[in-house]
């Protein structure tokens, strides 16, 4: 029961979040500074944790065919794990732990200091002001960080079979190239919006749940990050079904 | 002209708002006077919609705003200038986007004209030269100037002030109550002042009322018996 009252509660509140005025002409300077927390602040994180899912992949991947099968199928076999799974889950998982908690802590924090009260009381929708540049924010920067992921994974993982593996660029690529569905490819960016909305509504959701104090405020970003990193795992599956199923 | 009609709001067993009825002429300073704990903030909020009320109604210049859409409680909204307690700032913005975020929100104000604006509201409180600091960085009687600059940016036609000098010190405490008395004169606005502070509400006040036991009475004088 408590369970289809969270998915209620928590579409309406997406819902509440998104389909109202927009009003750009001050929502977007908003919206942009989101784009630039979301996606340039993380960067450095989703690039470290790229080139690790690269290194890891070619290296179990050539322990899995090595001697087995022709040097171009790491190319191949790499290339598609990251597009289709790893890129995707892994950079929503990083993004999500990063940004899911600020929000929640900081929307919760804003909460308790009264400041979505002054927001109400001066006629501001704290849905437009707080969630919608939260979430759109996100809807943009996160896609991005998944390409650019996918790619940081597969020249570290190139690269390392080219000085470690003797497998040379031209085969790896022959394999990268070769084997590249356009379908791997937008399937895992499709994947990351769907990925986008339900960290920055976890986050955003949390936050204005918050009641009572500073121990509210670390429990409500706790429970974003374990929510959306839970939906981000849900909705992977659900999407993967969609297209890859 | 405000008026509230036969509020009640109790939370739980509580009854914090008895049939509270009063009203704000225009032009006129009330003050609610009464012990820390009694409602009075549960009061404010309730007439601004911020919480639900069991019965009763307010109205805003004859709007009942329990019963408005969220656009018409939002116009009401803008009429209204409100000073927090705890000043409610936001801590991620410095004190000037403090103050003009209402200007950016409903005015087509050019940045220049936002800009004068802010510079005279500054002026207003005695802030001129902090405007670049963050709501961390000022005390407690700077920060209470800073949200009264906020609450008077869309030249409100009502003022309500909650707890405007509770923790300063006497002297921040007489430029706070200063400047209450000289908005009130120089821009002829209604409100409302909540505090539990005698000397605040007489030096404010043009009407008194307590409210004790969620029950609100007229006093024509204030005598410190009338906390007992």
């Amino acid at each position: 029961m408590n369970l289809f009252r969270f998915i209620g509660e928590f579409s309406s509140f997406f819902f509440r979040s998104i389909f109202i005025r927009w009003e750009l002409r001050q929502t977007r300077y908003r919206i942009i500074r989101q784009v630039y927390e979301v996606g340039i602040n993380s960067l450095p994180i989703i690039l470290t944790v790229a080139a690790f899912v690269g290194l890891v992949s070619i290296v179990q991947t050539s322990y899995q065919v090595a001697g087995t099968m022709p040097r171009y199928i790491l190319g191949a076999t790499v290339s598609r794990m990251v597009m289709i799974e790893l890129g995707p889950i892994l950079t929503a998982l990083m993004v999500s732990g990063r940004c899911a908690s600020s929000m929640a802590a900081e929307i919760g924090t804003m909460r308790v200091t009264e400041q979505l009260d002054a927001l109400e009381i001066m006629a501001i929708d704290p849905y437009r002001f707080l969630n919608l540049p939260r979430i759109v924010g996100m809807f943009i920067a996160l896609p991005v960080l998944t390409v650019i992921a996918e790619f940081d994974a597969l020249a570290v993982s190139g690269a390392y079979a080219h000085y470690f593996l003797d497998v040379p660029f031209g085969v790896f690529n022959y394999g990268l190239t070769h084997f590249f569905f356009t379908r791997d490819f937008f399937g895992g960016l499709f994947k990351s919006l769907f990925f986008s909305v339900v960290i920055a509504t976890s986050g955003c959701y949390f936050g204005f749940k918050v009641k009572g104090g500073a121990r509210e405020v670390g429990r409500a970003a706790t429970y974003a990050v374990v929510t959306a990193s839970l939906l981000v795992l849900v909705v992977d599956f659900l999407v993967a079904l969609v297209i890859f199923g | 002209m405000i008026e509230i009609r036969n509020l009640s709001k109790r939370f739980d067993s509580n009854i914090v708002l008895n049939d509270v009825s009063f009203q704000v002429n225009d032009a006129n300073l009330v003050v609610v006077l009464g012990p820390s704990g009694t409602g009075k903030s549960v009061l404010l909020k309730s007439m601004l919609g911020l919480l639900p009320v069991d019965s009763g109604e307010v109205l805003f210049d004859g709007k009942p705003i329990q019963s408005a859409s969220e656009r018409e409680i939002y116009e009401i909204r803008k009429q209204v200038g409100f000073v927090f307690q705890g000043t409610a700032l936001f801590d991620s913005m410095n004190v000037a986007d403090n103050i003009a975020l209402p200007l950016r929100e409903h005015t087509l104000l050019s940045s220049k004209q936002v800009k004068e604006r802010l510079c005279n509201l500054l002026e207003v409180v005695g802030m001129a030269d902090k405007s670049h600091l963050y709501p961390q960085s000022l005390s407690g009687g700077m920060k209470r100037l800073v949200a009264i600059a906020r609450a008077l940016a869309l030249n409100p036609k009502y003022l309500f002030y909650d707890e405007p000098t509770t923790g300063l010190d006497p002297l921040m405490t007489d430029r706070v109550v200063a400047l209450i008395k000289e908005l009130k004169k120089s821009q002829s606005n209604s409100g409302i002042v909540v505090t539990h502070d005698l000397e605040t509400a007489k030096a404010v006040g043009d009407e008194i009322y307590m409210l004790k036991k969620g029950r609100i009475r007229r006093l024509a004088r204030i005598e410190k018996e009338s906390y007992d």
